[in-house]
């Protein structure tokens, strides 16, 4: 058993973490996104570029640094830490992962423009009907000649209004909730018959409602692996998210220490009360098995795809709850001003809040966990 | 002992409810369920129409314009009220300066104040809190000096409510710097248009503007605006802050919302099933009907005991406790059911803006509303504030 990091995935951490101190204080992040784009572009090509950590969760033969969940795990956790807007969840972990695991000329192609940073993906899975379940799609894409024809609605993509690519699940046969039959394509953004509707989340990100009329794609933009890759994939990405809460609720735990060490009132720093150092006491549990957590499921991605889902709900599901006690009582102990836009620890409370309930809300991940390894009732 | 309404408390619910369809203004019809920000007119269309009526002040004893109804009828009104979805009456001026002036003001104040506020002319805010004194109020330091015949006022408050309508406000200061902190401090009404105030807008959480802060330099304030004696004004700071504390339970508007929450998630699917069904999502609308249920009967038993005589003491920090916990649990569950659609965020329609909100209609503020409610734990006196009132007050630990 081993729980170190290598010498290589610390300096990767290093360069990123000081990468960003650098780049991404809370009033930069705010100018990025009250800009035109809701982003400084410019970040992204430094990460390709000058940096050059795109590229680590790649293998060596597509051009990378040869990692791969942990590295994510590392890179989502300081991304977490200043909650940053980049698109590296939905570009590397999901449209990588995605190509990684399908291989083929589509990967070798995407892959080193992923890693160039000249690639952006947004990944339209969602749909306003069906929740969490990944079956359960209407959009539809229909065999025609060598290529395929897509129609239908999906829902909050994240990244939609930069994204260069769009990941995106179809059926291309079986009805509604059958998981036969749906498929994963990865399409030109600017396709023809492709429109959308852009807007800022909660959370600081740009999203959109992505409609597809009759947009014709080549038979190549499919990525072979049906439900189960997609599964694979949303569960890599449902860990990666749980990495960035790794960052996100120590940041909200160490402002909230922070606070009640400055902040004075009866005639001393209120963390001398002792309601509140049981509180933050607790706050500090949770950010440890969200940790710990974090890694359990990190490690178990290699699993069979039963054991896999099983241990990534579990951890999601925790991290959910965490996530959740962590930022109300983050905001509680900061009083009136932790409501307001004016200090960090609002933002990174909201972001905190989608985390809860990105890729499945604890409920939907203790009753997935349930069915695969309580229902028999043994 | 029995909870059946009498004849004549079901005629009195049925001239209400009859009343309130034939009154409440077509404009504000459906505004609350979207989570709109109400503006001035807003608040004041439905704050006329019952001040023409007399209902504006059901609390306020009659002879200054209370409708002098039992305290059942109360609680049928503020259901009634609560059912039919009209939006909240602002309460600075009714539940909180209002009492305060009919309790400890002048025969002049009284006749010159508490008509404005009943019938809309005066909006109120309220300036207690300051930067530095948040939970431990009465270390505030705006200080009133006194010049001839008016008071000095220099200071800064905060989290001061919806001031940028405000004309009036009412102001904790210090007037003796060298007494014990809770009786250096005098109660004064201000006219928010005295050269000297400034109120800088505080955005929260959703991009709301809701609160600000109010600077003082230099304001003067005549002596006859203060309320009761010099340096008692903690006197009245407490009486309100209990009166505050009752008014804050919510229940029928959180009766209202868990109703509301019931509508949306017989239609909301989850995969195959409306989200209802799930028993995971059924089992929290439950425990939240248990809870408020409970906090229900405890405000019931509070009100009769008002109607022996018995003022609202410290007891009524458990009002707010269980009453702002509740309000937010609500939100949470509104936010759950939104599932994706709770990240866009969506600002509401603008003049002339004709576009569809983004994903079901509930879904579009269920965030920011969220992060709003998360308020309710944190004014009125902190919750923590609240259980050291039990503890102390209520227990005598």
């Amino acid at each position: 058993m081993d729980f170190n990091y290598t010498d290589t995935q610390d300096m990767l951490r290093d360069t990123l973490a000081r990468f960003l101190a650098d780049t991404y204080d809370f009033e930069s992040r705010k100018k990025m996104i009250a800009s035109d784009a809701g982003r400084d572009p410019g970040i992204w090509r430094a990460l390709a570029t000058d940096l050059g950590i795109l590229s680590a969760p790649f293998s060596e033969e597509q051009g990378g640094l040869g990692g791969g969940a942990i590295e994510n795990l590392i890179m989502m956790e300081e991304l977490g830490k200043v909650i940053a807007v980049e698109p590296y969840l939905q570009t590397v972990v999901i449209g990588g992962g995605a190509l990684k695991a399908a291989g083929g000329a589509l990967a070798d192609a995407v892959i080193p423009e992923i890693i160039g940073g000249n690639v952006i993906i947004g990944f339209a899975y969602a749909e306003p009907k069906g929740r969490y379940n990944l079956a359960n799609i209407s959009t539809t894409a229909k065999k025609d000649g060598a290529g395929y024809v897509l129609n239908g609605h999906k829902a909050v993509v994240y990244a939609a209004p930069w994204a260069t690519h769009l990941l995106v699940t179809a059926r291309t046969g079986g009805s509604q909730r059958e998981r036969a039959g749906v498929d994963l394509f990865l399409i030109d953004a600017k396709s023809a018959g492709i429109t959308r509707r852009d807007y800022p989340t909660v959370d600081g990100f740009q999203a959109s409602e992505v409609y597809f009329e009759n947009v014709a794609i080549p038979g190549d933009a499919l990525l072979t692996g049906g439900i189960d890759l997609i599964e694979q994939i949303v569960d890599e990405a449902t860990v990666a998210v749980c990495g960035e809460a790794c960052g996100v609720t120590r940041k909200l735990h160490e402002g909230t220490l922070d606070y009640s060490k400055q902040r004075q009132q009866f005639g001393q720093p209120i963390g001398r009360f002792q309601v509140l150092q049981h509180r933050m006491a607790d706050m500090f549990l949770e950010v440890e098995q969200i940790m710990s957590m974090t890694l359990m499921a990190t490690l178990k991605l290699d699993l069979p795809a039963a054991e896999r889902k099983a241990m990534v709900s579990l951890a999601k599901a925790k991290v959910s709850r965490s996530a959740k006690f962590v930022g109300q009582n983050a905001v509680q102990t900061h009083g009136g001003i932790g409501i307001t836009q004016e200090l960090a620890i609002g933002h990174y409370f909201k972001r905190a809040t989608m985390i809860e309930g990105q890729f499945g809300s604890a409920d939907w991940h203790l009753d997935r966990y349930e069915q695969l390894t309580l229902s028999d009732g043994t | 002992m029995n909870l059946e309404f009498s004849p004549e408390e079901i005629a009195f619910r049925d001239e209400v409810r009859t009343f309130i369809a034939e009154n409440y203004p077509v404009e504000l019809r459906g505004k609350q369920d979207e989570g709109d920000e109400l503006s001035k007119e807003d608040f004041l269309s439905w704050h006329k129409v019952l001040a023409k009526k007399g209902w504006v002040a059901p609390a306020w004893p009659v002879e200054y314009g209370g409708t002098g109804w039992t305290p059942t009828q109360r609680y049928i009104w503020s259901e009634e009220t609560a059912r039919a979805d009209c939006i909240r009456l602002m309460p600075f001026g009714l539940t909180m300066v209002g009492p305060v002036i009919y309790t400890f003001g002048t025969p002049e104040q009284k006749a010159k104040f508490l008509p404005r506020i009943l019938s809309g002319e005066d909006w109120w805010c309220q300036g207690y809190s300051e930067p530095g004194s948040g939970s431990d109020l009465a270390s505030l330091r705006t200080k009133a000096v006194q010049d001839g015949d008016h008071y000095v006022v220099n200071g800064q408050k905060t989290w001061t409510t919806m001031a940028q309508y405000a004309d009036w406000g009412f102001f904790l200061v210090r007037t003796n710097a060298d007494a014990k902190q809770q009786e250096g401090i005098s109660f004064l009404l201000v006219d928010m248009k005295t050269p000297g105030i400034e109120v800088r807008p505080i955005i929260t959480l959703g991009g709301e503007h809701e609160v600000n802060e109010v600077w003082l330099e230099d304001v003067r304030v005549p002596v006859e605006n203060r309320v009761y004696e010099e340096n008692k004004g903690w006197t009245c700071a407490k009486f309100l802050l209990a009166h505050e504390r009752s008014g804050i339970a919510g229940v029928a508007a959180s009766k209202r919302g868990v109703e509301k929450i019931k509508e949306i998630a017989k239609t909301e699917m989850d995969d195959d099933r409306p989200l209802l069904t799930n028993p995971f999502f059924r089992r929290k609308v439950a425990e939240l009907e248990m809870d408020l249920t409970a906090l229900e009967y405890t405000e019931l038993r509070t009100l009769a005991g008002e109607a022996q005589g018995k003022g609202p003491g410290p007891e009524s920090s458990l009002l707010k406790i269980k009453g702002s916990e509740i309000q937010q649990r609500i939100t949470e569950l509104t936010l759950e059911a939104a599932g994706h659609y709770g990240a866009p965020y969506f600002r509401g329609f603008g003049e002339g803006d004709n576009e569809h909100p983004i994903g079901p209609e509930y879904a579009n503020r269920s965030a920011p509303v969220y992060f709003n409610v998360r308020k309710t734990t944190i004014y009125g006196g902190s919750n923590e504030i609240q259980r050291n009132i039990i503890a102390k007050m209520v227990l005598g630990l």
